[in-house]
């Protein structure tokens, strides 16, 4: 291999893993906030639920940190190098904060089922588009994982919205709260569509999702579930972005604090 | 058949081992304990999630972060079976769950003492979990009908879960000093609450004796605790730790562990409500009803408006 074509595979690598892991920390933080309900929910049943889907997208997280670690270990393996072994902890529990990857939107506070519940939905709309595409992905492993994970989300969008619906057009309480929470996570949508530079290296090679093309459908499905839920899309948001290239909210420091904590006070166990 | 008949004819179905089902005849004070014992173990499962749901968001890995998770919510799905059987005795789960938040009802102690430190998930799942087995065990075999059934679907998740506390155990007893001394320090602080778990002497218990007649239990609080010392007593060794009992002795003559003394004033403290954290529990599971009412009621309204849509639409 020349020097150039080396150059040129190692930035793939680094474009592919970059991509990886933001895919792994969106569902990550995501379950994260969402395993927080674990019994604290307001019906027996519904409590079940959500932490069945963080349960859900904490397996689709732990298939892209494991992947994204088989790519590193193997890369550095080629290099003379000895170097401690990257393992789907060391991503998860190792890595700070600027180099969490996932967008703003999943790392929001739980506030109460109404935001919650439409953070949910918000995001499952998008990431059951997402792997639709996804699944056709010439990456094999990542095509392998989407199609795993289409059938979980596809539950987790049909259960959301419903829960949309139902709030939106339950009483005059819960369309309140849940209008309130529309104002509160709308501003962290528009960034979910815009290609960071490792979905735009991707794209081309038809590895990652063009995002930016998912926003049409996205739009129709979030305006039909709203409709029905009598609730209006707020008008001439100003977005917020960063999450997708490490500039995050001050909330993930906190999520990180918690989550992180024993594989930083005892560093180097098995668990 | 005369009236005064059926009390016989129940206890003669008790003795020929055929369950007893929800239409059929039974004694008030036997409906009476079932919905005592049965809303107690449900609640028992869903202020139980509190205690290790409180490690969810610290567990030290994504493996053991996934099976913590599955675990807690299999205590909420438990509670589920739970509640239907006591509705089938004729009380809604709304009153049940109303007894609960208004301290009429009980749960298990146990989860009156707050989990510290990660070595707390394999602590309970080995003693507590593995205390609740023996009991839930003889359960599957009680004679009412549809709570041995729940307890034959509980008892299959309830082994899964004292092996993946026994295995959180055995992993921190192959590790770092640390993690030695976290691992008995847990064992140290849930081995003598589990003990407490089976309830108090069988001189002094007032519900066995007739429990026993009707088959709702099939073994005394003191039967059990002793097959638990017994089991645990070796299971122990497997860890290369020990348990905080300084009695505790092989006795070849009863064939059977000799144990120390448990401390009663504790046990009858924290049932009475002075335990560590029975005060944070009881309010969690308030804060989350309350919190909850406004998300019911909308789910009511919605569904209303819906039935209310349907019916138009088929007139």
């Amino acid at each position: 291999m020349n020097k150039n074509s080396e150059i040129n595979t190692n930035n793939k690598n680094t474009f592919l893993t970059d991509y990886c892991l933001h895919l792994a920390d969106n569902s990550l933080i995501l379950a994260q906030r969402n395993s927080a309900w674990c019994g604290h929910g307001p019906i027996l049943e519904q409590d079940i639920a959500i932490t069945n889907i963080s349960l859900d997208i904490l397996g689709q997280a732990r298939n892209f940190y494991q992947y994204t670690a088989e790519i590193l270990n193997s890369s550095k393996n080629n290099s003379s190098a000895a170097v401690t072994e990257v393992t789907e902890d060391s991503l998860a529990f190792l890595r700070d904060n600027r180099e969490f990857k996932n967008c703003l939107l999943v790392e929001q506070e739980n506030g109460d089922w109404g935001k919650t519940i439409l953070r949910q939905f918000l995001f499952s709309n998008y990431q059951y588009l997402l792997y639709l595409q996804l699944q056709n992905s010439a990456d094999e492993k990542l095509a392998a994982i989407a199609t795993k994970a289409i059938k979980e989300v596809t539950y987790h969008l049909k259960w959301s919205s419903e829960w949309v619906i139902r709030l939106g057009d339950g009483t005059e309480e819960s369309h309140q709260r849940i209008t309130q929470s529309i104002h509160e996570l709308w501003p962290f949508t528009e960034e979910i569509f815009i290609n960071a530079k490792y979905e735009n290296e991707l794209t081309e090679d038809k590895i990652a999702v063009d995002v930016s093309v998912l926003k049409d459908a996205w739009y129709k499905k979030t305006a039909a579930i709203f409709a029905e839920a009598t609730l209006t899309i707020p008008e001439n948001v100003f977005a917020q972005k960063g999450g997708k290239h490490g500039a995050h909210t001050e909330k993930l420091g906190y999520i990180l604090a918690e989550m992180q904590f024993m594989q930083r006070a005892y560093p180097g166990c098995i668990w | 058949m005369d009236l005064h008949d059926f009390p016989a004819l129940f206890q003669q179905k008790i003795d020929s081992e055929t369950k007893i089902e929800p239409l059929d005849w039974m004694p008030d004070a036997y409906r009476k304990t079932l919905i005592r014992q049965i809303s107690q173990h449900a609640h028992s499962e869903v202020v139980g999630m509190l205690p290790e749901g409180n490690w969810i968001s610290r567990a030290p890995s994504l493996k053991r972060k996934a099976i913590l998770i599955a675990k807690v919510q299999d205590e909420a799905g438990h509670g589920l079976y739970l509640y239907s059987s006591c509705e089938t005795l004729g009380t809604s789960r709304e009153a049940t769950i109303n007894d609960l938040h208004s301290g009429k009802a009980k749960y298990s102690s146990i989860f009156n003492y707050p989990t510290l430190t990660w070595a707390d998930m394999g602590a309970i799942g080995w003693l507590v979990d593995g205390a609740a087995i023996l009991n839930q065990v003889m359960l599957c075999r009680t004679s009412y009908g549809p709570y041995a059934r729940a307890m034959v679907r509980i008892c299959k998740e309830e082994s899964f879960h004292q092996r993946q506390g026994f295995d959180i155990l055995y992993t921190l007893s192959k590790g770092t000093d640390e993690q030695k001394a976290m691992c008995q320090d847990a064992i140290n602080r849930w081995w003598w609450p589990s003990l407490m778990m089976f309830g108090p002497k069988d001189s002094e218990s007032n519900n066995t004796d007739q429990s026993m007649k009707w088959k709702i239990k099939r073994k005394t609080n003191d039967e059990l605790r002793q097959q638990f010392v017994d089991m645990c007593a070796e299971q122990v060794k497997v860890l290369n730790m020990t348990l905080p009992d300084q009695e505790l002795k092989w006795n070849t003559e009863t064939q059977h562990y000799d144990f120390g003394e448990i401390n009663w004033d504790e046990f009858w403290n924290v049932v009475k409500g002075n335990g560590p954290c029975n005060k944070e529990r009881l309010d969690a599971r308030r804060k989350a009803h309350d919190e909850g009412e406004w998300v019911r009621e909308a789910a009511k309204a919605y569904a209303k408006k819906r039935a209310g849509k349907n019916k138009h639409i088929a007139a």
